[in-house]
């Protein structure tokens, strides 16, 4: 096959198809392609204000070292004022995170910034080698989780910062969007997409720049500039169903490069569509979406997990269960969190409906087809309730949270007990979100 | 014929953590010309140590691999039909490892 032009300069040689649009770009022309799109969402969200002090969440790895060249970059050239800082969580893992956080601190000096380590020594007196060695490899993701979003927080605060920005793209997005419809998740599918989100259970906002770039433009960025970035997987992440759903993106991409920028749009869409109640916090257009204390929008810094390689077995557990539900003619979302919501008239609230409601006892046409057409409704879908979140103090560290204890307290009083059997749960409202049920699950299993 | 093979993202773990790799790679029966896809095959027996699965799916790369040639996207040069010539730099980057 013949070279091809650059479609944009006309001159030099195309090395990039674009993804999102099939444009074939030579390098310089993609490398201010990226930079000026990169611009735009951070001007179109109004991402940041003059004079502001912003952290980079930096793990050393290809998303966040992309992160902080172009915000540096984007920060001299359109004069944002930006004061940039590099914050760096150091979960303590050997042979992983101790030679990423060696990237960064060359990274520091190479973009001349500021950077501040927060370790989980320090914060919990527990680095994850010992967690790992306490609770196995199965489950400790939920632990490096809960962590990691109380010290990126406190790091925050120690700096004095309150907007951290992380190197979250599209395919991410995609990927996170995709594990929340295949999961029926509504609420974590909604703060998954928005690309500002302010919280409730802390006072740092967090936002998202490269949300709208896909990852192969990110690794030939950081190939084509030449930046130093670190490149290993987390030694102890098996992540089965994120992983699934990123092999999903992956291969989707493949077919069609544009399918990850549609399921990002789609996921927006659908948020769009979310009741207030459901997402937990202020509406999502446009508006920044209360998150709640334990979000599923990830940032591990290797596939940005937070949940564990035990959830593929529950899913596909969930499934079985549904599968023998509907073959015994009963009614499957008794076995199956549904998450569409009744308003107080008593009819279905869900907005993206549509289509043929009728089959259904609570009129979603979505479930129609689970059931077999003349088969009796022997069980009626029960409303759900989602728990409305309170925030109040961790009695014991005194960190933002909706229950007396917080998360990152319950695990470590398990951890700490040399018992890491900890149950997690909505003190009065037994209706739990499947999230909590999960993690649940996923601490037993650690225990087992 | 003599290339230089380039892995990142990670995929250097998989050939005992070493990056760049100077090989001469003959062509296979009388064939005229090396193409890409008789490089792939190549590399997973000759380079390739371990977990080969995260290089290669099918007689592809896995997606999520990016490959350059000469630093060209190998997506602008017909994939698995791009013709090779001598001293060629090719460059495969998982795009899967970290964030």
């Amino acid at each position: 096959m013949p070279p091809s032009t650059c479609q944009r300069c006309q001159i030099a040689r195309a090395v990039i198809l674009r993804p999102k649009n099939h444009a074939k770009l030579c390098k310089t022309c993609f490398l201010s392609a990226f930079e000026a799109e990169i611009h735009t969402t951070i001007t179109s969200n109004a991402l940041f204000s003059r004079g502001e002090r912003v952290a980079i969440g930096a793990s050393g790895g290809k998303d966040s070292t992309v992160l902080a060249s172009v915000l540096k970059t984007l920060n001299e050239r359109y004069d944002y004022g930006l004061e940039l800082i590099l914050l760096s969580i150091d979960e303590g893992i050997t042979g992983y995170r101790d030679d990423s956080l060696e990237t960064v601190k060359r990274n520091a000096a190479q973009y001349d910034m500021k950077l501040e380590i927060v370790g989980y020594k320090e914060l919990y007196g527990w680095t994850m080698d010992e967690v790992v060695g306490q609770v196995g490899k199965k489950g400790n993701c939920t632990y490096c989780g809960v962590f990691r979003r109380q010290a990126l927080d406190r790091g925050a605060e120690r700096l004095g910062v309150r907007h951290v920005v992380t190197g979250h793209n599209a395919d991410d997005v995609a990927e996170t969007v995709m594990m929340n419809l295949l999961r029926a998740d509504l609420p974590r599918l909604s703060r998954a997409t928005s690309i500002v989100t302010a919280s409730a259970s802390s006072p740092i906002k967090r936002s998202k720049p490269l949300k709208y770039a896909y990852e192969k433009e990110i690794v030939l960025y950081a190939h084509h500039k030449k930046l130093d970035y670190f490149s290993t997987e987390c030694i102890y992440s098996p992540e089965a169903f994120r992983g699934s759903a990123r092999a999903l993106i992956k291969n989707l991409e493949r077919i069609r490069p544009t399918a990850i920028l549609d399921v990002v749009r789609s996921g927006e869409d659908m948020a769009r569509l979310v009741p207030v109640e459901v997402t937990g916090g202020a509406p999502v257009n446009g508006k920044p979406v209360l998150e709640v204390e334990d979000d599923g929008e990830g940032g591990c810094g290797s596939a940005n997990g937070r949940s564990s390689g035990g959830e593929m077995a529950d899913m596909e557990r969930q499934l079985a269960a549904s599968e023998k539900a509907e073959y015994e003619e009963v009614d499957i979302a008794r076995d199956t969190p549904v998450r569409h919501k009744h308003s107080k008239a008593g009819t279905c609230d869900d907005g993206g409906g549509g289509g043929s409601g009728a089959a259904c006892a609570c009129g979603n046409g979505s479930r129609s087809g689970a059931h077999k057409p003349g088969s009796v409704q022997k069980a009626k879908a029960r409303p759900r309730k989602f728990p409305k979140q309170q925030m109040g103090q961790c009695e014991r560290c005194g960190y933002l949270s909706s229950q007396s204890v917080c998360k990152a307290c319950t695990l470590l009083e398990g951890l700490n007990k040399s018992r890491p059997r900890a149950e997690i749960g909505v003190s009065d409202d037994t209706d739990e979100t499947l999230v909590q049920q999960m993690n649940g699950t996923v601490l037993v299993d650690a225990g087992g | 014929m003599q290339l230089t093979l380039e892995f990142g993202g990670g995929l250097e773990l998989l050939c005992d953590s070493v990056k760049v790799h100077n090989v001469n790679v003959d062509l296979q029966n009388r064939a005229e010309k090396l193409t890409m896809k008789d490089l792939l095959c190549w590399v997973r027996t000759n380079v390739i140590k371990e977990r080969p699965e995260m290089f290669m799916k099918g007689d592809s790369v896995r997606p999520g691999v990016l490959v350059l040639v000469n630093d060209c996207d190998w997506e602008l040069s017909g994939q698995l039909d791009t013709t090779l010539e001598e001293k060629d730099v090719v460059v495969f980057i998982s795009t899967l490892h970290g964030g």
